[in-house]
């Protein structure tokens, strides 16, 4: 084991209900990739979704410019599950519903303000989802997650229907991992240096000091 | 007996013919490759799988991570397809390329266990943890000592000077602490601790008095010396990325540094896609006489000869290599008069998992990607038998500072969110756990009486498993973890039971141990087995007992010595 390894440990503990990771790191189910999952429009729809979460600020670009909607269809369309590829694709059409419902007009149409509120709103619910998710697993046995993870290792895990995720949670997170280890992500949002040359333990920190990519 | 009809290429005998071969070029095999050489031994080192050339063959070592498609995810299809080897610590959409496909080389698991191999020139040199502590005398007497296992033929004073001679060539940065449990070594400046790790260092200090969190001892090149920048390395550059090959030449492996430079004396020659059957023992001369090597493309099988036979296949397969040489001598196995080759199989226990998080620290970070981990040197079990199992463990312990979450803010949305999650938040402190298992002779691999690989090799069955041993030992580091981690202001302390199978440790070890007697060993305290003088086993087959360092750097230890052996034998004839 590596320190990397032990990094990538930590976010899995710490975020027990990550869904792109739990994904990624479980694999699938026997189902090939299908082709085409999202159309241009999706991706226009994630980009802006994922703008949304991650707007443009001072001193760096939004999500949109990281092509995050593309980043999203290739993850969730080579790493997903069947069931996770559902709940996401469904969502994209929910999410547009929701917006109709507290706007009267589709996301695209909003103003940045009402996309901003809408998905706070979606946030709240995604969360809500994730706790309840999280409540009824913790109940489970030490042997009862084992197996579900090893379930899920091998592509046998089937899924019960009140433990599908917040199609939200899934677009959120997919825009977090996907802009901060994006290009301008890395290296605009968060500081990257390819190749650091050198290892120093304990650097003086002040605040606004962008933290390390990776 | 060998049931597959042998041809020997057009060039005959003569031409097949070295004075040395060793059977893999994995972290020990391409230190037998170097000594031997040296020592201007003609040599011919046998690789089962592909080449793999230092640089050229590193294809995705400098991508940034938005270079990588999946970002370093594997996706669903590798998954779907290397549901055991994709396990593996580390392994990624990065980095796959250094590991085997499952569907490849099967294996008959009798109880679970993930065999995790890298078949390539270097083997898993390319992707192994770096970690290389010395084994100190606790760990050489202890089985003896407190009768859990058989006594090693050898002392920590019979590997010392060799421990000196390979970490010089392969650099090893670590810091002089004077540790009885973990000596000294001929170490490069260290990896600094950070911050929160140095406060760790002194809190354990200052609470326990003999529980000493060091500077991690791994085989980097902090400061590169004439004889490191000689192999055509660099200094490690501090990108943390080791597993996808190192241009650099950062770490050490066979590729960057033992093979090269056997390659320079013109007495190497490799040989991949070379898969061994068995080894070949002449019942007249008493001793082996070459191997039986079959093609992995074409599935030709040819006989190479020689005076000595270094077999460093990797711990398991080195045994099912010696199950399968068998001969009117040895019906059971080269060399296993004793009935023990298979047998005692044992490995590292890596389940625990621990972090939690830590106020304060906040006006200091770090500059670079530390490929390192401090070490906790083993406290346990020591002098005397101070707890409720047998064996040590060694704790890796560290803390790091990412980006922060957030969390903090009104909405989880929009710029504010992304402002905050720009700059670092709180500190995180984790450890983990390599635990000594004691080897059991129920614990075994031995050959399936029907089943075979694609070279007509018969599979290898495995059946491996915990005990209660391991479970008290488990648990004494949750709770001592625990504890030291309090005294030391951790908070929100989690721990995990990854309840791996044994061998995804990838510290698989045992089967043709070490021994003085050989009614109750393989090989003697010279690595050669006590039957068949002229075979050298020196990876992680010849462990005796599994101590709690990490073993590879013993075994590149035991073989330069193995190999000085062997050539002063060869010169007086013994051989």
């Amino acid at each position: 084991m590596d320190r990397r390894e032990a990094l990538s440990r930590v976010a899995l503990i710490f975020g027990g209900t990550i869904i792109g990771a739990e994904a990624f790191l479980s694999g699938c189910k026997t189902t090939p990739a299908k082709e085409g999952l999202f159309s241009a429009d999706d991706i226009a729809f994630l980009d802006e979704v994922g703008d949304t979460i991650l707007p443009t600020t001072a001193s760096s670009p939004g999500a949109k410019a990281a092509q995050i909607g593309d980043f999203m269809k290739t993850i969730v369309t080579d790493c997903y599950t069947e069931d996770d590829q559902k709940t996401f694709t469904d969502g994209i059409g929910k999410l547009n519903d929701a917006s109709k419902k507290k706007f009267s007009k589709g996301f695209m149409d909003l103003s940045a303000e009402q996309k901003h509120d809408l998905l706070v709103d979606l946030d709240g619910e995604a969360k809500q989802r994730a706790k309840e998710i999280g409540e009824r697993q913790n109940k489970l046995t030490e042997e009862e997650t084992h197996q579900m993870t090893l379930a899920k290792n091998t592509g046998t895990y089937k899924r019960d229907p009140q433990d599908e995720p917040h199609y939200f949670g899934m677009i959120k997170q997919l825009t977090l991992w996907g802009y901060f280890s994006s290009k301008p992500g890395a290296t605009q949002a968060l500081r990257y240096i390819a190749v650091p040359g050198k290892y120093e333990g304990c650097i003086p920190y002040k605040k606004g000091d962008k933290a390390w990519a990776t | 007996m060998p049931d597959s009809t042998t041809n020997i290429n057009s060039g005959g005998v003569q031409q097949n013919t070295y004075d040395a071969i060793v059977i893999g070029s994995g972290i020990s095999g391409g230190w037998a490759a170097k000594e031997l050489c040296e020592h201007g031994l003609k040599t011919l080192v046998l690789e089962r799988g592909r080449d793999v050339k230092h640089i050229k063959d590193y294809p995705t070592a400098n991508l940034a991570p938005w270079e990588l498609k999946h970002r370093g995810a594997i996706t669903r299809e590798t998954k779907q397809q290397n549901p055991l080897i994709s396990k593996a610590a580390g392994y990624g959409e990065d980095d796959q390329h250094f590991f085997v496909n499952d569907k490849d080389h099967p294996y008959i698991q009798e109880k679970p266990f993930d065999w995790i191999r890298g078949y390539q020139v270097g083997g898993k040199s390319l992707t192994w943890g770096r970690c290389t502590q010395r084994w100190s005398n606790f760990e050489f007497t202890g089985p003896q000592r407190f009768g859990y296992g058989w006594d090693w033929p050898i002392r920590y004073e019979d590997v010392a000077p060799w421990y000196s001679h390979v970490e010089k060539f392969i650099g090893v940065c670590g810091n002089k602490d004077g540790l009885e449990a973990m000596p000294d070594g001929e170490f490069l400046p260290p990896f600094e601790l950070n911050a929160v790790e140095q406060h760790l260092k002194e809190s354990f200090l200052k609470n326990y008095g003999n529980r000493y969190l060091v500077h991690a001892r791994w085989a980097h090149l902090t400061k590169p010396e004439q004889i490191h920048l000689d192999q055509g390395r660099a200094q490690c550059q501090a990108r943390n990325l080791c597993m996808r090959g190192c241009p650099f030449g950062g770490y050490f492996s066979s590729n960057s540094s033992t093979l090269p430079w056997a390659e320079k004396t013109g007495n190497l020659t490799i040989r991949p896609f070379s898969v061994v059957h068995s080894i070949i023992y002449d019942e007249e001369k008493q001793k082996a006489s070459g191997v039986r090597v079959i093609d992995t493309n074409t599935k030709q099988a040819t006989e190479f000869f020689s005076k000595v036979i270094f077999v460093n296949g990797s711990a398991l397969n080195t045994n099912l290599i010696l199950l399968n040489s068998t001969s009117n001598r040895f019906p059971d196995g080269l060399g296993n008069d004793s009935g023990i080759l298979g047998k005692y199989i044992c490995h590292h226990n890596y389940r625990g998992w621990m972090n939690g998080e830590i106020d304060g620290f906040t006006d200091t970070y770090y500059y670079g990607r530390n490929p390192t981990d401090a070490i906790i040197a083993n406290y346990r079990n020591l002098h005397k038998i101070d707890t409720d199992f047998v064996g040590g463990y060694t704790t890796y312990a560290g803390a790091h500072r990412d980006r922060n979450n957030g969390e903090n803010c009104p909405h989880q949305i929009g710029a504010e969110y992304k402002e905050s999650m720009t700059e670092p938040g709180g500190w995180t402190v984790y450890a983990y756990l390599q635990g000594e298992t004691i080897p059991k002779e129920a614990n075994h691999v031995r050959l399936s009486k029907d089943e075979k690989d694609q070279w007509g090799i018969p599979l290898l069955v495995t059946s491996v498993g915990y005990d209660d041993n391991d479970e008290k030992l488990l648990n004494d580091f949750y709770v001592q973890t625990e504890e030291m981690f309090t005294k030391a202001g951790v908070k929100n302390i989690e721990h995990s039971d990854s309840k791996q199978a044994p061998g995804l440790d990838i510290h698989e070890m045992g089967g043709c141990r070490m021994g003085a007697d050989s009614k109750t060993s393989i090989l003697d305290k010279w690595n050669a087995l006590h039957a068949c003088k002229n075979v050298f086993v020196t990876d992680g087959a010849c462990m005796t007992s599994t101590g709690n360092q990490s073993p590879s750097i013993l075994y590149m230890t035991l073989t330069a010595r193995a190999c000085n052996y062997a050539v002063n034998e060869l010169k007086k004839g013994n051989i």
